[in-house]
């Protein structure tokens, strides 16, 4: 035995005297290498699709160049002068030279459509001004002023100092419903055109509200599922997963005609009495109908890391705490539940993480105040203004690691058992 | 322990019987008393009918029909959560999500006791089955024989006068079964409590029982101390399911009073004392312990009826020599001897008698 109790100067040799660590890690390499090849299709899928992707999204949130790619002159003169500087005769010669230069390279457009992010409706100020450039002649303050007197408003000379560098954080800004003012500070947007904050905080509230639901829903399912033979609880769970193999579309518009003015439902409330022909629900094409199809989309999300994790806990758990003199209720709070919280975590999890992104059926269903954060950035990248898509999306994404984060303060991430 | 089940009945089951499907019946008309203080197993292979017997006892279950009464009182009504019945399950259930002590607390907080009491009756309970420093730990972290312990703890600490078990010993190793069947002996001994104890391994229910109740089919075969049960079986099932066992079937030839002679199907006859049969010319089962079969013609009692035997296989087991035979055409006739010095050494191939006291051949039924 004394040979073996080592742990102080000489570190252990083969019988050959290799290094213990060298010999192991000799041995092992091989098993590890086939190991690692056996992984890197999923590794390089994982790069290309998703990695690569989130970065670029990221980065583009971050950067825009329509403006700075074609406007060296006005960034060094951005360069010389501080933050707050009037443009003066120097400045507006740089402002005529890049002009000419976005003439010549056909990008007035583009540098306009990103002023036009900052202030709204400055696109043709700049296609306009590129199309005389080369008649402009000293002093450039008079003949630009003179051509449109847009050019003397200190918040288009702002705008542009922000946009003479790629790199801008214009499109968070805009996403968290703030713009900067002529001095070069922000402030708060009109209060008629704040839309995103409010919206963000929306999602998360009617994400919320649908996990809370599903949640409800799917525990006593859940349960019944796993306390059933096995032959019963399959034929059921086909039944919970049958959503899972029709299309999502064709869910979604099922229940735009159950739900809609003429639909199902009202119908039978009219023909039944419960309420008359005038009165009939607005279900659909609102926040209701928005809440009442995502809940029926994502229940069975909910359902199955539930029934994964009842499944497995023994009966011999609440008999015991019935026989320790429980009643019924003190075991489900105090035996039952805290042993199906592995479930609950990973259920609310994935539900609410597919809540706040969700799209198609707020589109389809949502009406004017059914939308989500989503559909906004479906109407950018509509717009192709790709750079604010990317900020809101990164937002979003943002405020799910924070919950992501919160989960594993509070709960645990090693808790979450998905199936 | 003397026991007088008619006028000291604490657990009495009458005309009890359970059925699952509405088509057949699991207990068939139970009745047993059990006696305050009394340790008493229930016996038998699975689907005897045994773990539903505790399970109906514990509140679980309910009667298709009879009464239960604990202490008197019918029970049949009275949810499982109130009849203060103490058990310990077959896989411990200690409930993973708590530690040691919270476990033990669980019984003391739902009967609404203050702290301090809770923490004195923890402390007892833990240091009684010598598990007082585990108190942090949670039951993954604890080996079968110590999460045994706790569960035999916690089924105690909150004071019931009666204690069902169910199988608690089936998943330790055999040496760490023995010493916990000796410790709950112990602890039933000096706590005074009444346990119901419910197992299929025979050799636990005569090591640590006052009484054996063997099930079979639905039914007690037969509700007796360890010793009788070996000893004087009451019919075949009992005599096949305890201990090991010579089966010799055959006719009664002649009885009469404690004495039979029974023909064997091989044509011989042999000496036996009869137990349920009744009748010359009935089918029986002789039963035969295998340790009480001599070989030694000086050991046989004068005039005793001998049967040739055929050494087939001789095995060493290190206490004992387990001999098996060829018998009155049966090829595993066993013989156990005692492994001591002047040990007669029997060797395969060798041709010899073996005989019985007749109050060692017990005539049974023929099943």
């Amino acid at each position: 035995m004394a040979e073996l109790t080592h742990g102080d100067a000489t570190p252990l040799t083969t019988a050959d005297g290799r290094p213990l660590k060298a010999a192991l890690a000799a041995a092992q390499a091989k098993a590890k290498w086939r190991a690692f090849f056996l992984v890197l299709p999923l590794l390089l899928f994982i790069v290309i699709t998703f990695v690569v992707p989130i970065g670029q999204m990221l980065q583009r949130s971050v950067y825009h160049d329509g403006f700075s790619k074609t406007s060296p002159n006005l960034a060094a003169w951005f360069d010389a002068n501080p933050a707050g500087t009037e443009p003066d005769e120097a400045a507006f010669a740089a402002l005529a030279a890049d002009l000419v230069l976005m003439k010549d390279n056909r990008l007035a457009g583009e540098a306009g459509t990103r002023i036009n992010y900052s202030v709204p409706g400055t696109r043709s100020l700049f296609t306009a001004s590129a199309r005389g450039a080369d008649e402009l002649a000293p002093p450039f303050r008079e003949a630009l002023t003179g051509q449109d007197a847009k050019w003397g408003d200190p918040l288009i000379w702002v705008a542009m100092r922000e946009a003479a560098s790629p790199w801008t954080t214009d499109f968070y800004l805009t996403g968290i419903d703030m713009q900067r003012t002529a001095d070069g500070g922000i402030e708060k947007v009109a209060e008629s055109s704040r839309v995103y904050l409010w919206l963000y905080a929306r999602t998360f509230i009617l994400s919320a509200v649908i996990t809370g639901i599903c949640l409800l829903l799917a525990f006593p399912i859940a349960h019944m599922l796993a306390t059933l033979p096995m032959a019963k609880a399959n034929l059921l769970m086909i039944l919970v997963l049958l959503p899972f193999w029709t299309s999502l579309l064709v869910r979604t518009t099922s229940w735009i005609v159950l739900l809609q003015g003429q639909g199902v439902v009202n119908s039978l409330m009219v023909s039944l009495g419960i309420i008359d022909d005038a009165g009939r629900l607005q279900m659909i094409y609102n926040q209701t109908g928005t809440i009442i199809v995502m809940v029926h989309i994502l229940l069975p999300f909910m359902v199955l890391p539930l029934y994964s994790v009842m499944r497995v806990i023994p009966p011999g758990y609440a008999r015991a705490a019935r026989s320790l003199g429980a009643t019924s209720w003190t075991t489900f709070r105090r035996i039952y539940l805290p042993q199906t919280l592995p479930g609950i975590g990973a259920g609310v999890l994935l539900v609410f993480i597919l809540a706040v992104g969700y799209y198609i059926t707020p589109a389809l269903v949502g009406g004017a105040d059914g939308q989500l954060f989503s559909n906004q950035i479906q109407f950018h990248m509509s717009k192709s203004n790709w750079s604010q898509a990317a900020a809101l999306a990164a937002m979003l994404l943002a405020g799910v690691l924070v919950l992501y984060w919160l989960y594993d303060r509070l709960i645990g991430i090693d808790k979450l058992k998905l199936g | 322990m003397t026991v007088d089940p008619k006028n000291d009945a604490f657990v009495a089951f009458e005309h009890v019987q359970k059925s699952y499907d509405g088509v057949s019946l699991v207990v068939k008309d139970l009745n047993l008393n059990i006696a305050k203080g009394e340790f008493l197993t229930m016996l038998g292979p699975s689907g005897s009918g045994k773990t539903t017997c505790l399970m109906m006892l514990a509140g679980f279950e309910t009667a298709t029909h009879g009464e239960i009464r604990l202490d008197g009182r019918p029970i049949n009504q009275v949810p499982p959560h109130k009849r203060g019945i103490g058990m310990v399950f077959q896989n411990y259930a200690l409930f993973p999500h708590m530690t040691v002590g919270e476990n033990l607390s669980f019984p003391l907080e739902v009967r609404g006791m203050g702290k301090d009491e809770r923490e004195t009756r923890i402390r007892r309970a833990l240091d009684m089955v010598q598990m007082g420093a585990f108190s942090n730990r949670r039951p993954a972290q604890l080996s079968g024989g110590q999460q045994q312990r706790i569960a035999l703890a916690r089924a105690l600490v909150f004071d019931p006068t009666l204690v069902l078990m169910d199988e608690p010993l089936g998943a330790l190793d055999k040496q760490l079964r023995e010493h916990m069947q000796l410790e709950i002996k112990h602890l039933h001994e000096s706590l005074g409590i009444t346990v119901v104890y419910v197992t299929h391994d025979q050799g636990e229910a005569l090591t640590m029982s006052d009484r054996v109740a063997v099930f079979n089919d639905g039914r007690i075969q037969q509700l007796a101390p360890p010793a009788d049960l070996y000893e004087r079986p009451d019919n075949s099932f009992v005599a096949q399911f305890i201990g090991e066992n010579n089966k010799l079937p055959g006719t009664i030839e002649e009885i009469n009073g404690a004495k039979a002679r029974v023909r064997l199907t091989t044509g011989e006859l042999i000496d036996a004392t009869p137990v349920n049969v009744t009748q010359k010319g009935e089918k029986t089962v002789v039963s035969i312990r295998p340790e009480r079969v001599e070989f030694k013609p000086e050991l046989m009692p004068p005039g005793a009826l001998t049967l040739d035997a055929d050494v087939l296989e001789v095995i060493y087991m290190g206490d004992i020599l387990r001999t098996r035979m060829r018998v009155a055409g049966t090829d595993d006739f066993v013989v156990k001897c005692r492994n001591t010095l002047g040990q007669t050494r029997l060797t395969p191939g060798g041709r010899i008698k073996v005989g019985w006291h007749p109050e060692d051949a017990r005539a049974l039924d023929a099943p």
